[in-house]
C-alpha cells in the first residue's frame, strides 16, 4: 500500500522572488533521499500544488551534486513585491507550502 | 604581490540590516592577517527608488540613511588595517554618502581618506528618456507615460570597482550595481585576472552571491525549530568567504559568533533568486553552478569548488521605477467566543461598502489581545469557537483619497460594525511599481573618480 508523507520530513526549502516569479529550492536532508524528490516532486505536481495561486508555468532543474531541486514558478506573486496586496508581497513563506506536499513514500 | 587567500566580510545585507556585526568581522579580518577587505550590501529592489524619493525631497539625502552608524565602529580600523571598504550605499546620491565618510573620516583624525565613487547606473535624467522609451516594450511604454518616473537604474558590473581600488581608493560608493559585484571588483583587483576569465569570474560571482544577503548563509533566515536549529540567533555572525586564485571558496564566520555555516545554509543560499542554474546572469558573466561541489569541513566551515562561468551578456537590466499611487491597510481584531464569525461580518459589510475598490481582506490569528507578550492568558484560546482574529483589509488606488476609504471605513467598524472590535491600526503610504528592460552595452558610460571635499 502506498505511504504518504509531507515533504516537509525529508526537505528543507527557501524562496526568492524576481518580479512576478518565486523561485523555491528543495533540498533534501539526506543524499539517500534525493532520488525520492527526483521522483515525486515534478514540476507537474508543483503546478497543481499551487493551482490556488494560478502559476503560468512551473520549471523543474536538478543539481543531483547538491542533493537539490530548484523550481521556477511563474506569476504567482500577486504581481510581485510592488502589486501585491498580500502581506508576503515577496512570497517569503512559499517555501513552506511546497514542504507542505504530500508525497508518496511507499 | 598576489597572495594565495583573500578574504571578502559582508557586513550587511539589506538597508536596515543589523549595524553591530561590522565590528567582529574586521577584528576577525585583522586577526587573520591577509589581504581583506568589507563590504556592505544595502540596494533591495525598491529601496534605491525610496532613496530617489527622499533625494527630491531634500538634496543632501538620498543614501544609505543608516551609513553613519554602519561606518562608526571599523572606519579608522579599515583604513589603518588596509582593508577596503566597498558599498552601494550611496543609493541615489553617492556624493552624499562619499560626503558623510570624508567628514567622518576627518573628525576620527584621518584626513587624507581616498573616497571613489562609482558613476554610470543612475539614468533617469531626462536626456535619456527617449533611449529608455525605446527599449520598452509597447505596453511598458504607455504605463511609464501614464505615469511619474522616479528612478532608473542600470545594474552595473564590477569593473570601475576594481579600477578604483587599483587606483587606491580606500573606500568605494556606489549606487546600483549588480550585488555579486561588490565582491567581483575586489577579487578582479587582487587577483589581477582578465575580464574574460569566465570560470574565474563565475566563481567570483558565486562567491558575492553567497555574500550579498550577509547572514542568509550564516543561519539566518534557516532556522526551524527541531529541524533545523541555529545557536545564537540574536548573536549572529555575518560570513566570510576565503577566495584563492584558482577560484576555490571557503564561508566561514568570526570565531565565537552566533549562527552555523554547514552544507544545508550554503546551499540554500547558493540556490536564492536563482532560476537556471546553468545560466546565472549578471553584468560581468554568464555563472554556472550545475557542476559545482559544496563539501561541509565542519567547525562552521564550507568549501566550494567547480563553478563554472560563460562569456558576459550583450545588455545590462535596468530597474525603472515609476509612481504606483496609494497603498493603504487598515486592521482591526476580533476575540473571544464567535471572534471569526464577527470577522468575517466585518469583512461582508467593508465589501458591500467598498464595492467599487479592489480589495485585499485577511483574517489573522493566533493571540494577542487577551494573552500578556509572554504568552500568558486564557485557555480558551484553541477550543472551538474561541478565537483572535485580526481582519486586515487593503487596496491600492492612484487617487489618495479613494484608497483611503479602507482606513475610514475599517475604523468605523469601531461603532458601526460586530461586537467588541478593538485596536484599529490604519496606514496609507505611496506605492512603487517597477518596469524592466535591457540596455546596449555599449550606451552605457561608467566611470569613477576620487571624492574631492
Amino acid at each position: 500500500m502506498n505511504k504518504a508523507a509531507p515533504l516537509y520530513q525529508f526537505a528543507h526549502a527557501r524562496t526568492g522572488d524576481k518580479g512576478n516569479r518565486s523561485n523555491i529550492s528543495v533540498i533534501a536532508y539526506r543524499s539517500e533521499d534525493f532520488p525520492l524528490l527526483l521522483r515525486e516532486v515534478t514540476a507537474e505536481r508543483v503546478k497543481i500544488h499551487f493551482g490556488f495561486r494560478k502559476p503560468s508555468a512551473v520549471t523543474r532543474y536538478e543539481l543531483p551534486n547538491l542533493m537539490a531541486l530548484n523550481f521556477v514558478i511563474d506569476d504567482v506573486l500577486d504581481g510581485g513585491v510592488n502589486l501585491s496586496l498580500n502581506l508576503d508581497s515577496h512570497g517569503k513563506s512559499l517555501s513552506y507550502w511546497l514542504l507542505a506536499m504530500e508525497i508518496n513514500i511507499g | 604581490m598576489v597572495t594565495d587567500i583573500y578574504r571578502v566580510a559582508c557586513a550587511a545585507g539589506f538597508s536596515g540590516d543589523r549595524t553591530d556585526v561590522a565590528k567582529p568581522l574586521v577584528d576577525e579580518l585583522l586577526k587573520m592577517g591577509d589581504p581583506a577587505c568589507l563590504i556592505f550590501e544595502s540596494l533591495a529592489e525598491r529601496t534605491l527608488a525610496l532613496a530617489q524619493l527622499e533625494r527630491q525631497q531634500n538634496s543632501e539625502q538620498g543614501y544609505e540613511p543608516l551609513l553613519a552608524e554602519m561606518l562608526e565602529p571599523i572606519l579608522v580600523d579599515c583604513i589603518k588595517g588596509q582593508i577596503p571598504i566597498v558599498g552601494n550605499f550611496g543609493a541615489a546620491n553617492p556624493e552624499g554618502a562619499a560626503r558623510l565618510i570624508s567628514a567622518m573620516a576627518k573628525e576620527k583624525g584621518l584626513p587624507d581618506i581616498r573616497i571613489a565613487i562609482v558613476r554610470g547606473d543612475d539614468i533617469s535624467a531626462q536626456e535619456f528618456r527617449s533611449q529608455l522609451e525605446g527599449l520598452l516594450s509597447s505596453e511598458d511604454r504607455k504605463t511609464l507615460n501614464q505615469s511619474k518616473l522616479v528612478s532608473a537604474n542600470i545594474y552595473l558590473g564590477a569593473q570601475e570597482i576594481a579600477n578604483a581600488l587599483n587606483a587606491g581608493a580606500q573606500v568605494v560608493v556606489t549606487g546600483r550595481v549588480a550585488d555579486p559585484a561588490l565582491t567581483v571588483g575586489p577579487l578582479m583587483a587582487h587577483f589581477k585576472k582578465d575580464w574574460d576569465d569566465w570560470a574565474f569570474l563565475g566563481a567570483a560571482t558565486m562567491a558575492g552571491h553567497l555574500l550579498e544577503c550577509g547572514a542568509q548563509v550564516t543561519g539566518g533566515y534557516f532556522a526551524d525549530p527541531g529541524m533545523k536549529d541555529v545557536p545564537s540567533l540574536a548573536g549572529l555572525g555575518f560570513p566570510i568567504v576565503e577566495f584563492d586564485a584558482q577560484g576555490a571558496m571557503f564561508v566561514t564566520k568570526p570565531t565565537g559568533s552566533g549562527g552555523v555555516v554547514n552544507r544545508m545554509t550554503v546551499t540554500e543560499q547558493l540556490l536564492y533568486e536563482l532560476h537556471d542554474p546553468a545560466k546565472y546572469l549578471t553584468p560581468d558573466v554568464i555563472a554556472d553552478i550545475t557542476q559545482t561541489q559544496i563539501t561541509d569541513l565542519g567547525g562552521d566551515r564550507v568549501k566550494i569548488v567547480g563553478v563554472k562561468g560563460h562569456p558576459r551578456p550583450e545588455t545590462l537590466k535596468a530597474n525603472l521605477c515609476i509612481d504606483g499611487g496609494w497603498l493603504a491597510e487598515a486592521e482591526i481584531s476580533y476575540a473571544g467566543f464567535n471572534a471569526y464569525e464577527r470577522a468575517q461580518l466585518a469583512a461582508q459589510i467593508i465589501r458591500e461598502r467598498l464595492s467599487d475598490l479592489d480589495l485585499r481582506i485577511d483574517f489573522i490569528g493566533s493571540s494577542s489581545i487577551f494573552a500578556s507578550d509572554r504568552g500568558e492568558g486564557p485557555q480558551y484560546r484553541s477550543q472551538d469557537g474561541f478565537a483572535d482574529i485580526r481582519m486586515r483589509v487593503a487596496t491600492a488606488h492612484q487617487d489618495k483619497s479613494k484608497a483611503n476609504k479602507v482606513c475610514r471605513e475599517v475604523t468605523a467598524l469601531y461603532t458601526c460594525g460586530p461586537a467588541g472590535g478593538g485596536g484599529v491600526r490604519t496606514n496609507i503610504k505611496p506605492r512603487l511599481n517597477t518596469l524592466v528592460c535591457f540596455v546596449p552595452r555599449e550606451l552605457v558610460q561608467t566611470s569613477y573618480e576620487f571624492f574631492k571635499g
